[in-house]
């Protein structure tokens, strides 16, 4: 059998340079997979109710929207900078859709403005971040407040509500048996940004980015190009995820899709992203993302209260983060 | 065989057990609450577990998210599904966004009501309200009259004037006045904002302009609360009695040092048992939610279905000297 180990296999430019362990046993997404193998054979021993088509259907629509803009999240992370607006985002798309709404616009018009009104967001965000070289962080809390400010305004304590029966389908529709129209749209989506991020030259840049934005710069990236668009592409995430939520509640109220972004946040660390920016990975988001769904569905059947269930996300987090780490310092006072 | 694989397969296994475990036993209702750790809806647990154990084959479980949003109460309904319970009894967080999956539940074949806080028609079954406006106007009224065996002059110290709510209680105290209670004479509505300080200043107004003033009827929470206090401050106990809709933890004070006699509100613990009660005559009963149907309520009475499948469960609960020490620790 020939190998192909004289050519440079993509994958031997390191996404990461403190990669701990070349063997792939010990990766990142390796630890996620036993984790989610682990959650998900306690789930079935804890319920009897957890191993039924149905179950594990309805278990995808708790991640599904939260794991889109997690995809986004991820890359715009990596390079180095974030967004705290999405839910916002999320919720002034859904009153601008339900907006249309009262004024008689179909469902192809609906899912349009959604995208476009998340996609706008985004844009804003990242005009600021790059034209005026504003803390990503601080843009974002700010816009965070703006964009749910104006969703506050414009509907107050009212619901917008008579969506029409073919939007439904987005948030509400399956596309066979138990496959739900969310979850192909998060598998097609996370096959497009893993692409985009591991596989394209953009990807690269985001990554040098993040490592080092100044070397970056000095090697010919447009950096700041490169994160106003990845801040648009959060923000279309954000809109697309605001389609599905609406048409999923079928109404909408300002407080809609509150504290997504915490939730979205953890997704993309708990998926391995640094941080700090410079490393992570697409398939470790959507990793992550199985296991929150697996962690509050599988909780959810035993009716344990929500509080416990954060405490839990939090361990698991704390856990994660820490194992890797721990490990290395093993190995590092061994090798000394 | 991989360990994964025999791991799957054991997991497979005793999921089979468990559910084998699990066939033919006592009918689920999930008591689904806005959020948990609120001492109301922990009061309404109480009623649901008595109400259970009423009818003897029923498990109850009370769940809720920690956040209260559409949301989360939503991942918590699925979950509910995924047990395939045989009832869900909610209050919901949001009248329309839980409709989908209610709906879901019920093509699913569980029996879905709402309770205390609605749900649009289309995702539930039947809604049972806590009280209505006529009995709510003629309670306030009686909360008076009933300390006042000669009759006298009593004022209205309401929230804000435009407050639906409160318009139609008064509107339907007013109703009863000539036919019920003809000694009772009401000399004036005023409105509090359900602000303390505007209150606080209406109630003051009012002991000057009518000094043979026997009751002020406060149906707003924040008002009770001042009145009481202006009446407490002015050394008018016993002359003045003040009564209305009150939180028993907030007025409880005022019962003690006799500034009111009694004031009311909706029980909560009878709210949880009377929702487990028809959600266990729907789903193992199996009459019919529709207009004009009457239904059984245990201990508590028999409510009707009016043209929205929505019901009410009793005149509001009375707090006395007797209980308020009991309720004011419960809400």
């Amino acid at each position: 059998m020939s190998t192909t180990s004289d050519t440079i296999a993509p994958r031997q430019i390191p996404d990461r340079l403190d990669r701990p362990l070349v063997s792939l046993v010990f990766s990142w997404e390796a630890l996620l997979v036993l984790v989610a193998v682990a959650i998900f054979v306690a789930n079935s021993l804890a319920s009897p109710y957890f191993l039924d088509a149905w179950s594990l259907s309805d278990l995808t629509f708790n991640f599904t929207e939260k794991g889109l803009i997690a995809l986004a999240m991820a890359l715009l992370i990596i390079s180095g900078e974030i967004d705290l607006s999405v839910a916002a985002i999320v919720a002034l798309a859904s009153t601008l859709m339900g907006m249309a709404v009262q004024a008689g616009v179909g469902t192809p018009g609906l899912v349009a403005i959604g995208i476009v009104a998340g996609l706008a967001c985004g844009a804003f965000n990242g005009l600021l971040v790059t034209r005026f070289g504003l803390p990503s962080i601080v843009v974002t809390i700010g816009t965070m407040s703006l964009f749910r400010g104006i969703a506050f305004i414009i509907l107050g304590d009212q619901a917008y509500k008579g969506y029409p029966a073919g939007f439904a389908f987005f948030g509400q529709g399956y596309v066979w048996w138990v496959v739900s129209f969310e979850l192909v749209l998060f598998l097609a989506a996370a096959i497009v940004y893993g692409f985009l991020l591991h596989r394209t030259s953009f990807g690269r840049r985001v990554f040098a980015i993040g490592n080092n934005p100044v070397a970056a710069q000095y090697s010919g990236v447009r950096v700041g190009r490169i994160k106003f668009v990845l801040f648009c592409l959060t923000g279309l995430m954000a809109g697309i995820a605001s389609v599905l939520i609406t048409s999923r509640l079928g109404s909408t109220r300002p407080s809609i899709a509150q504290g997504y972004e915490l939730e979205v946040i953890t997704m993309v660390v708990l998926g391995g992203v640094s941080i700090l920016g410079g490393a992570g990975s697409i398939m470790g988001v959507v990793l992550a993302a199985f296991i929150m769904g697996l962690v509050t569905f599988g909780l959810g059947l035993l009716n344990v209260p929500g509080i416990v269930m954060s405490i839990f996300i939090g361990l698991l987090l704390i856990t994660v983060i820490a194992l890797p780490i721990v490990w290395r310092r093993i190995k590092g006072r061994r090798a000394a | 065989m991989s360990i994964v694989k025999k791991l799957m397969v054991a997991a497979a296994l005793s999921a089979a057990m468990f559910a084998n475990a699990a066939h033919a036993e006592n009918v689920k209702i999930a008591l689904v609450v806005k959020s948990l750790g609120n001492g109301f809806f922990d009061a309404a647990n109480k009623g649901a577990e008595e109400a259970a154990k009423e009818l003897g084959d029923v498990d109850i479980i009370y769940t809720g998210p920690t956040k209260a949003t559409a949301e989360a109460q939503i991942e918590v309904v699925n979950a509910l599904i995924a047990q395939k319970v045989d009832a869900i009894a909610i209050s919901a967080n949001d009248a329309d966004a839980l409709v989908p999956a209610l709906k879901k539940a019920m093509e699913r074949g569980i029996t879905v009501i709402s309770w205390d806080s609605g749900v649009a028609p289309e995702g539930r079954q039947m809604h049972l309200n806590p009280s209505d406006t006529n009995l709510i106007g003629e309670t306030i009224i009686k909360l008076a009259a009933d300390y006042l065996p000669e009759g006298g002059d009593v004022a209205i110290l309401s929230a804000s004037s435009t407050a639906t709510n409160q318009n139609a209680w008064i509107e339907a105290a007013k109703a009863a006045l000539p036919g019920k209670f003809p000694n009772i004479n009401l000399v004036a509505t005023v409105y509090g904002d359900d602000d303390s300080a505007k209150s606080t200043d209406e109630a003051k107004g009012l002991l000057k302009s009518y000094p043979n003033l026997k009751a002020i009827i406060a149906p707003t929470t924040v008002g009770v609360v001042a009145a009481a206090q202006v009446v407490t401050d002015e050394g008018l106990i016993g002359k003045v009695n003040v009564t209305g809709l009150a939180l028993p933890s907030e007025f409880k004070q005022f019962i003690d040092n006799g500034a009111s006699q009694a004031v009311a509100l909706w029980n909560p613990i009878d709210l949880g048992y009377s929702a487990v009660y028809l959600a266990h005559d729907l789903a193992v009963k199996k009459d019919e939610a529709k207009p004009g149907a009457k239904l059984s309520i245990g201990r508590v009475g028999e409510v009707t279905l009016d043209d929205t499948n929505s019901a009410a469960m009793a005149a509001p609960f009375t707090f006395d000297k007797s209980n308020i020490e009991e309720f004011s620790k419960i809400y």
